[in-house]
């Protein structure tokens, strides 16, 4: 794992998701940027869920990420151009590790705010 | 000159050169008897000659450093290939990127010392690819084909990928290949291997036309006629197997003197006039016109004439972005999902019809196959203006999926937008004028706020390191806008931020991309358009160069440098062959399997990494100025800047930038 490849400061290493089912599961944000590479989540979403209209149809992960029920049934059962992540491949603790890590990604600053995007 | 040889007993031994030539002149003309004499001339003279310390110089060092005349010329009479020199510059061909090669080297020399290597220029290329794509940037910039040499066989295997490229993106490039084709008379060995019955063969699929001249006077209609077919819309490259015997042989005295016919240019084919007007109406009464253009604008004449339909019709336009069709300041630009509301649709020389109203998710179902379905609503009715219809081949798919259409141009879209823009003038109703106003003032609200949504998602992982494309390409752009600047290529995937978030509005700031979408089009398609802005006055070239293009055939970069082709390229280096890498990760997920990583990034045999190719050090070793490899986006900035500067002062450039993977 490259630290280099993240340099985001994270809000919180652990981070504590509620789950659909109403469970409380102790969630690490920290496994959840090195959950991503893992399992090629950055492949099409970038390494801060920033997504692309070329890999992830312009869907972006964070911040905010979708509720926890979306997001987790979504990777679990996609039918679109992601494939389905079953347990097998990615366990739940992965997965709520992931949703971690997307919670802990701050906001973006205003684009009005940044030089280069108002030329 | 005296000298002392080294490494024999008697040190003080010394040679004087010119006596030493003297004496090679004379063995020399000994060794043109029979070889039988020769040998026993050998023989004999082996018990007492010195074997000298290097190689006996040739005929010509001879005579050049004893100042005898020596007369080596072995074919009387004016060469062949001096006429073909003669029929080449009459087009006006003004660079001819090639590999050398031995199948051709009567017409090289011809090229160089008859031809005075102007019009055309030769320019070293260490690889066929590189040649014909640098001739296919280059036209895309200055309208003009590129003719180049290869070599039988290898030559244009080396070469095949570059040209089915320009195939598909409706580029001409002259391709001469030599061939030595009597197998009487070619030398045995390696000549014999690079040498067949059809050279033409490999290509024919994917080029528009070919020949084997069998004379000079051949040679002279089939290289005017083949530069006349390349040059008719829609373009495309042409092949000649170019016999090696036929370049060497002299021009004969005998028979009909040789001419060169007169090149005049074809006019392109334009659409019916009944099927233009049956497309104007159904514009012209239509509640939401979309317009759809791919490789439309050949020029930028094309670019004003598609703003004109478009204003006319305050009809949204969706540029594929095959060409710079249409200004993306313009509040009538749109996105692909515009076609979701339309009424009628109409296609401007579109390489995939189907896949702008119907898509495709590789999701695995059906057996694997994937999902396919319409995007478009139903009875929305099609036009389609394309010249690719006349010349569509049966082995290549780059026809894609059959769409129906209901009404179907074959001709192209440029010639025939001047009779379709007074056809729709002329059936739009009075009745009709308020309602396409007010499609226009929607337009330019959906206009603004798209635009707003897209830098906010710009500004997403701004500071994250590896560097967002969003950040690589806006850093890019800031260093570059008050010049006048032409993005000459974009390879790699970038998310499109540059046709997004730059305000290209110029033809050539936008060129399009490969067309058959064979990896290693970037980074000559760069170099040769980058020569041609040079050529236009100082046009300021830059591309966004991905790591996986550029080491299909590096060696470009060298030719930069020894032409001196100013070229700013800033590297999309993402340490991947990302779109593979994604299918894998796809399939070991429809599989149920956890991708095997191998110590990378991506699934093995996906990643470039391990070790990580030092691009800068590699563009320094072929004469550019080069500086990287750049994590930290502070720094990116700065180095862009410096690398400007270098660029404006004439020298090719490059940014090794490690990137976000998309």
């Amino acid at each position: 794992m490259r630290h280099y490849m993240f340099r985001i400061t994270l809000a919180a290493f652990a981070a504590s998701v509620v789950l659909g089912h109403g469970a409380a599961l102790a969630a690490s944000a920290e496994k959840g940027r090195a959950a991503i590479v893992k399992f090629g989540c950055w492949q099409c979403h970038g390494f801060q869920g920033q997504g692309s209209v070329a890999t992830s149809n312009g869907k972006v992960l964070a911040p905010d990420p979708p509720p926890w029920e979306q997001f987790s049934a979504l990777v679990r059962t996609s039918n679109t151009g992601m494939p389905p992540y079953t347990e097998k491949v990615l366990s739940n603790d992965d997965l709520a590790d992931i949703y971690a890590y997307l919670q802990s990604i701050p906001k973006p600053a205003d684009y009005k705010s940044i030089p280069l995007l108002n030329q | 000159m005296e000298r002392k040889v080294p490494g024999t007993k008697d040190s003080d031994t010394k040679i004087d050169r010119r006596k030493f030539l003297t004496g090679v002149a004379v063995a020399g003309a000994a060794g043109a008897v029979a070889p039988q004499a020769a040998n026993a001339t050998m023989a004999a003279g082996t018990a007492f000659a010195r074997v000298p310390s290097a190689l006996p110089p040739t005929a010509q060092t001879i005579a050049a450093e004893t100042g005898a005349v020596l007369d080596t010329a072995r074919v009387p009479g004016k060469p062949g290939s001096d006429y073909m020199v003669d029929v080449i510059k009459t087009l006006d061909i003004k660079y001819l990127p090639a590999n050398c090669a031995s199948s051709y080297r009567a017409i090289h020399e011809s090229l160089i010392n008859y031809g005075g290597n102007k019009m055309p220029e030769f320019l070293t290329c260490t690889h066929e690819e590189s040649a014909v794509g640098m001739a296919h940037g280059y036209f895309k910039i200055a309208g003009k084909p590129l003719m180049t040499l290869v070599h039988g066989t290898v030559g244009l295997q080396h070469a095949a990928m570059a040209v089915y490229n320009a195939w598909c993106d409706r580029v001409p490039v002259i391709i001469v290949g030599g061939n030595d084709l009597d197998a009487a008379h070619r030398p045995p060995g390696v000549p014999t291997f690079h040498s067949a019955q059809d050279i033409n063969a490999l290509v024919r699929d994917f080029t528009k036309w070919d020949d084997t001249p069998v004379s000079l006077q051949h040679f002279g209609q089939s290289f005017v006629r083949a530069y006349k077919i390349a040059m008719t819309p829609p373009y495309g490259p042409v092949m000649m197997s170019l016999d090696a015997g036929l370049q060497q042989e002299p021009v004969k005295a005998h028979g009909a003197p040789l001419y060169i016919p007169r090149y005049v240019p074809g006019s392109p084919p334009a659409g019916d006039p009944n099927a233009v007007r049956e497309a104007a109406m159904l514009l012209a009464s239509a509640q939401n016109p979309v317009i759809v253009a791919d490789r439309a604008a050949r020029t930028k004449n094309g670019m004003r004439l598609l703003v004109q339909l478009a204003e006319l019709l305050q009809a949204r336009v969706i540029d594929q972005q095959g060409r710079m069709n249409f200004p993306k300041t313009h509040y009538l630009n749109a996105p692909a999902a515009a076609v979701s509301n339309a009424d009628v649709i109409i296609g401007l020389e579109l390489s995939d019809y189907w896949a702008t109203v119907n898509y495709f998710t590789d999701n695995g179902e059906n057996d694997g196959i994937g999902v396919n379905g319409t995007r478009i609503k139903p009875n929305t009715k099609l036009i389609s203006i394309s010249s690719v219809d006349v010349i569509t081949k049966a082995n290549y798919q780059d026809f894609q999926r059959f769409q129906t259409i209901d009404v179907s141009m074959a001709g192209d879209a440029e010639a025939t937008l001047p009779s379709l823009i007074e056809a729709v003038k002329s059936e739009i109703q009075n009745d009709r004028k308020i309602a396409i106003e007010k499609r226009g003032e929607a337009a330019r609200k959906a206009f603004k706020e798209a635009e707003v949504r897209t830098r906010q998602v710009a500004a997403i992982a701004w500071d994250a390191s590896p560097i967002s494309t969003a950040r690589l390409c806006m850093e890019l752009y800031g260093a570059i806008k008050d010049l006048d600047w032409s993005l000459v290529a974009s390879e790699g995937n970038v998310s499109n931020w540059p046709n997004r978030l730059w305000p290209m509005d110029k033809h050539h700031q936008w060129i399009g991309r490969s067309g058959g979408y064979g990896v290693g089009y970037g980074a000559p398609a760069s170099v040769g358009a980058a020569l041609a802005n040079r050529d236009i006055g100082g046009r300021f070239s830059v591309s966004i160069q991905s790591d996986g293009d550029l080491m299909y055939a590096p060696g470009v970069l060298w030719t930069a440098a020894k032409h001196k082709i100013p070229l700013l390229s800033v590297m999309h280096n993402n340490r991947g062959y990302h779109q593979e890498l994604m299918h894998v990760q796809r399939l070991s997920s429809f599989r149920n399997r956890v991708a095997s990583l191998g110590g990378d990034m991506g699934p093995i045999g996906t990643s470039i990494m391990n070790p990580d190719i030092e691009y800068h050090k590699l563009a320094e070793s072929m004469g550019w100025w080069a500086k990287g490899p750049i994590k930290d986006p502070a720094m990116l900035g700065p180095a862009i800047k410096e690398a400007v500067e270098v660029v404006k002062s004439g020298q090719p450039a490059l940014v090794n930038v490690w990137t976000q993977p998309r």
